[in-house]
């Protein structure tokens, strides 16, 4: 890797464009999970109640809060992306990374508060 | 032609992102408000049963679950030298198997028993 690849990827921006690439990939791989999972509900209450007990595990907790952060930084970095784009041109808009991390870590907090809650 | 394809599937990519982040800020309501005291079959049914209403949301989200996925994917993959070609294709398959089990998904919560 040249110098300034290492430049260009220490960029908030670029970081923002890993976690937007990463988070959409991680939630297109969890999605058929979830659809087969909602799915089972065709054979029952009873079916559906059974999946839900098998990810009360821990693990499972931790993945659910990660899903929820995934969920929420695609949301805010696809707002900047959509701002950055359709909005008057005023640079990068870097103030938004920070503000959309923010906001993505407090959401997906709040969820794992009422989770354990 | 090629570039007035990709064109489209730029567009198509922001409209459904415009549309679904209505969507998402929806669903995040919704799930921090459910996963309160546990989640259960009956509770999620409960709300989702016989409801034309929560059958066509859920159902246009599928819909544009799979479009945004769709071209997201093909655009990663085009980026990839070796997967370049099955691109299109990978992109395509992606779509359309969110597309049947996604809607599969609503019907169980909406029909299901």
């Amino acid at each position: 890797m040249r110098k300034n690849d290492l430049r260009a990827r220490a960029h908030a921006s670029w970081l923002a464009f890993a976690v937007h690439r990463i988070s959409g990939l991680l939630l297109l791989a969890f999605l058929p999970v979830h659809f087969w999972t909602l799915g089972l509900a065709l054979r029952g209450e009873a079916a559906l109640d059974g999946a839900l007990r098998w990810y009360e595990a821990p693990v499972f907790k931790f993945g659910e809060w990660a899903l929820v952060l995934c969920l929420a930084v695609h949301l805010a970095g696809g707002l900047r992306l959509l701002w950055i784009e359709f909005a008057p041109w005023r640079g990068l808009r870097r103030g938004w990374i920070a503000a959309g991390t923010a906001a993505s870590l407090a959401v997906s907090l709040l969820f794992v508060a009422n989770m354990l809650g | 032609m090629s570039a007035a394809r990709a064109a489209r599937r730029w567009y198509w990519q922001r409209v459904s992102a415009m549309a679904m982040a209505l969507f998402v800020l929806a669903h995040l309501l919704v799930i921090t408000l459910a996963v309160r005291g546990g989640l259960s079959a009956a509770e999620i049914l409960g709300r989702t049963r016989g409801s034309l209403a929560w059958m066509a949301f859920y159902g246009i989200f599928v819909a544009l679950v799979a479009v945004h996925a769709a071209i997201g994917l093909r655009n990663v993959l085009d980026e990839c030298a070796p997967v370049r070609k099955a691109a299109g294709p990978l992109g395509l398959v992606a779509g359309v198997l969110l597309l049947a089990l996604g809607w599969r998904a609503v019907a169980a919560v909406t029909f299901g028993s």
